[in-house]
């Protein structure tokens, strides 16, 4: 496809008889040495590819150290975009199209197997005039070696067209990069223009200007020797969209909760929802906190959120295990409280910058003695918007801490999605200040929902001391059996009133069949497509995805019994039954598994690992087939 | 509060709070704790600044002293071991009305909570901080703590302790923006007194250390003190505490010491021969992290309403 005499540079030969692909979906890598900018600029095509209204769903590839060496093996850092015709829910299987800034960055994806036979690969050529004699024989070598695996390669002087313009080709070789996929994509380049000043636009006219440029010029570059270019027709709907990433949702949700005080400590991959609001929630009526460590954190927020301003903390895994305590106290004193949990790999500090779903039962259940709360987990990126909004509702009507569970998948994944109609009723009210009616006691807890009103210090006749201990509905310590035994009852009770109003699950797909797959969180785009292509080949198969994981969403019993065999989809550990010394007594299972296996008594399997990445749909169609004999 | 003003109106207040509208629930303190005093004379403080209870929050940690609130007839917060400053941080970060104070002990404060005490210093939020030092862990029946001093006998150190104990006004006065620091003790009442009202109406952190007796596990650590007026040296000055002549005249170890002069304040809070009374050092000119958080408060629904879709038109396609 490529002018085979392009490496002559003859400006004569310019190609005009392109072959021109309209394809319904591709996807695109971008990879290079950490720090080259590669992810800028994926995130730049994925942002223009959502302008033109193609679906689009982004993932970012970091390498495990946050400088690698250059030119290491394992040290591929940069993006996938998927793009498509229709609405694009995950990160697909293996890539159509990637660009990569040296040879050896493509071995990770290999050893991923984030490619096929056939997968276009356009390469920075300038390593073959390296004066490193090994670079060189590298380079060569992998060459050969990639073309004889099926990739279709192509050398880009990528550095080599850049010197013509800038001085330093190591700033701005993304936005050349940028410039190529947008011709080989049919992108707008007033739209590619927009993006670049969006993207520089604290920076100084010299440096928009040169970035433009380079823009430019491997967008020309492309138009003139490459011979081939797609068209991904847009989207048929065209209602408004917004586009960002899961954190940015959950800082704007924020807003639009009407949220007063974000106090938080910095933690992977949480912190970009701070770094979003501290930009923006000044101007909204908002102030970020930032604590002296996580305890702070939440027990700032829960000091705001007792005086009457309903509070969010935002963290991870190893945050939401120093937050414990506070947690508790929030359930036993009844406060309301948002707290945000973006996921990463643990145990311990884990897998920082990956994606894992190993949160679950720490929510639900990490603290010592019950502490009944809401737990939710979003699925998409607008869930993620919209879930803060439900969540600071719910806090505030069943006086208790909220989770709201996102990942590193949904925090830097993009997709366009709906732009939200505010409602006056997603604010927090004002605070109540009128006085309190006398006799009221602070917990005079409802006897059908378990619910109290709470007094807000600067009401008159509301006084009250709250405390962590064992307290009867005056808030008065007490430490007799029968007060601990009704209290905890009556928070208890909060949960079950909430699960009143809660509908069964939607199920995508017959309601009964050989195998039902269950799942939370990110997965649900993957696990979807996984279904539908198994269903399109006779598969007898469902799925459902739960959005309220405590309390559980109403029904699963019956549900799964119209099935013959039910499966969780998620990323976090399990045993696998074939391993060594696992036996049914000593099996450990992945974590909706278990909690469903108890819940409704049922024989629930998993497909789970902890590779530190999202699921891609062909490995979970992959295990439908293996479990329907496909 | 009455009296005549100079346009010669008399102001009856609508409502005249008493001692009893700051009373709680009956303390359960051993009889002679020295927490009873602080108790009378933080009451006093609220009765005599009239704070209205109701816009009142006495906020407190674990321990003998951080049953405080209970004894309160304001709002309280009783919250965990060592996390009674970021909670009142976060109560007053917005509510400018409220008038916060924090009663915590010295597990609380110098030990469990150490890094939330460092911090709520620098954050200088506007707050009365009654620090309970009674040198030895009470509730939890007699262990060593952070201000015991070197040798202190307990149940976790029956030999005898290791260390050197921390010194909380030093502590305090090597913290960066440091507003208040003052020490009182518990059986001078008028000094107390004085020291809590100058701490409430210090616009910022004010950080009091009360050295507290306990009768049951400490009761010789401020034995000696307390009977000889002598060991403690009172700091005197314009600036400083202003005490009645018949207070000031029981102490003949004096010293003036401007609050401002936070050289000489660090060199009095290491003396170790006589005990030092009175501010240490007072600044109100430091940053106050509240004012920060009030910038901007008030915004109306149509306010947010309008920020949102400024967000949303960033982010539109």
């Amino acid at each position: 496809m490529l002018d085979s005499h392009m490496e002559s540079f003859n400006d004569s030969i310019e190609k005009t008889e392109k072959q021109v692909f309209s394809i319904e979906e591709h996807i695109v890598e971008i990879v290079s040495d950490s720090g080259e900018g590669a992810q800028k600029c994926g995130q730049s095509f994925g942002s223009i590819s959502a302008k033109m209204n193609n679906g689009v769903w982004t993932v970012e590839i970091i390498p495990a150290e946050i400088q690698p060496p250059a030119r290491s093996r394992a040290g591929a850092s940069g993006n996938r975009i998927r793009i498509g015709s229709h609405t694009i829910t995950n990160m697909g299987d293996e890539a159509d199209l990637v660009v990569a800034f040296n040879e050896q960055v493509l071995y990770s994806r290999i050893d991923q197997k984030a490619f096929k036979k056939g997968t276009i690969i356009l390469l920075e050529n300038k390593w073959i005039e390296s004066n490193i004699p090994e670079i060189r024989q590298q380079y060569s070598e992998t060459l050969e070696e990639l073309r004889a695996n099926g990739y279709d390669v192509y050398e880009i002087p990528m550095e080599k067209e850049c010197l013509k313009l800038s001085e330093n080709p190591h700033q701005g070789k993304n936005m050349w990069v940028l410039g190529m996929l947008c011709f080989i994509y049919s992108r707008d380049l007033e739209k590619a223009d927009a993006q670049v000043l969006q993207t520089f636009y604290k920076k100084s006219q010299k440096i928009i200007d040169s970035n433009l440029g380079l823009m430019h010029a491997g967008y020309s570059w492309a138009k003139k020797y490459l011979g081939f270019q797609f068209h991904v027709p847009p989207r048929q709907e065209t209602e408004p969209m917004v586009v960002m990433n899961g954190n940015q949702a959950l800082g704007m949700g924020t807003i639009a909760a009407g949220i007063e005080v974000c106090s938080m400590y910095p933690i992977t991959p949480a912190t970009s929802v701070s770094h979003y609001l501290a930009e923006t929630f000044e101007s909204a009526g908002g102030v970020v906190h930032q604590a002296e460590d996580e305890i702070a954190a939440i027990a700032f927020a829960i000091g705001a959120s007792y005086a009457g301003k309903t509070a969010l903390t935002v963290t991870s895994g190893p945050g939401v295990a120093l937050k414990t305590e506070c947690i508790a106290l929030a359930v036993m004193a009844e406060i309301p409280l948002v707290i945000l949990d973006v996921q990463r790999g643990g145990p311990s500090t884990g897998l920082p910058t990956k994606v894992e779903q190993g949160d679950l039962l720490a929510t639900i259940f990490g603290q010592p003695g019950d502490a009944p709360k809401i737990v939710m987990a979003a699925s998409t990126i607008e869930e993620c918007f919209h879930f803060v909004v439900l969540a600071r509702k719910l806090a505030e009507t069943f006086t208790m801490p909220v989770f709201v569970l996102s990942d590193a998948n949904l925090a830097t994944g993009v997709q366009p999605f709906p732009r939200p109609n505010f409602s006056p009723d997603w604010l927090s009210p004002p605070v109540d200040q009128s006085p309190w009616k006398k006799g009221v006691r602070p917990y005079e807890w409802d006897e059908e929902t378990g619910i109290s009103q709470r007094p807000i210090p600067g009401q008159e006749d509301g006084m009250f001391v709250l405390t962590g201990l064992a307290h009867d509905e005056e808030s008065h310590v007490a430490y007799e059996s029968s007060i601990n035994q009704r209290a905890s009852n009556r928070r208890s009770r909060k949960l079950a009133a909430f699960h009143q109003t809660l509908n069964p699950p939607v199920i995508n797909g017959q309601a009964e069949g050989d195998l039902l797959i269950v799942g939370w969180g990110s997965t649900r785009g993957s696990i979807e497509e996984a279904v539908k292509r198994v269903q399109k080949a006779g598969g007898k198969v469902s799925s459902l995805h739960l959005r309220f994981l405590s309390p559980l969403e109403p029904n699963l019993k019956e549900i799964f019994k119209k099935f013959k065999k039910v499966m969780t989809v998620e990323i976090n550990y399990g045993d696998e039954p074939h391993d060594p010394l696992i036996t049914s007594d000593t099996r450990r299972y992945s974590q909706l598994a278990w909690y469903l296996r108890a819940h409704t008594l049922t024989e629930v399997d998993y497909f789970s690992n902890v590779h530190g990445r999202p699921i891609n749909p062909g490995s979970i169609e992959n295990r439908i087939r293996k479990e329907l004999d496909l | 509060m009455f009296g005549l003003s100079s346009d010669c109106i008399v102001h009856v207040p609508e409502k005249y709070y008493t001692l009893s509208d700051y009373e709680g629930n009956v303390p359960r303190w051993c009889p002679s704790c020295g927490d009873h005093a602080v108790l009378t004379a933080a009451q006093k403080v609220c009765r005599d600044k009239q704070l209205p209870p109701e816009k009142t929050v006495f906020t407190s940690g674990i321990g003998c002293s951080s049953r405080f609130p209970h004894y309160m007839g304001s709002y309280g917060f009783h919250g965990l071991h060592g996390r009674a400053f970021p909670i009142a941080c976060g109560i007053k970060f917005r509510r400018p009305d409220l008038h916060v104070f924090v009663a915590t002990g010295d597990g609380d404060c110098c030990s469990i909570g150490t890094a939330h005490w460092i911090h709520a210093i620098r954050y200088n939020i506007d707050m009365t901080v009654m620090l309970l030092d009674n040198e030895i862990y009470g509730l939890t029946k007699c262990q060593t703590s952070p201000t015991s001093q070197k040798g202190t006998h307990s149940n976790t150190h029956p030999r005898g302790s290791i260390l050197p104990p921390i010194n909380p006004i030093s502590t305090s006065l090597g913290v960066a923006n440091v507003s208040f620091v003052a020490q009182t003790v518990d059986w001078n009442p008028a000094h107390l007194y004085s020291t809590l009202l100058a701490a409430h109406e210090h616009p910022g952190f004010a950080f009091v250390r009360i050295l507290q007796r306990c009768p049951h596990f400490s009761a010789d650590v401020f034995e000696a003190a307390a009977a000889d007026a002598d060991q403690l040296l009172l700091m005197t000055h314009e600036n400083g505490l202003q005490l009645e002549k018949h207070v000031a005249r029981m102490y003949k170890n004096t010293i003036e010491h401007d609050p401002l002069d936070m050289h000489e304040a660090r060199a009095l809070a290491g003396t170790e021969e006589r005990i030092p009374i009175g501010i240490f050092y007072q600044n109100k000119e430091n940053e106050r992290y509240d004012e920060f958080g009030m910038h901007n408060l008030g915004f109306t629904p149509e306010q947010k309403e309008a920020a949102l879709n400024a967000e949303l038109d960033r982010y539109a396609v």
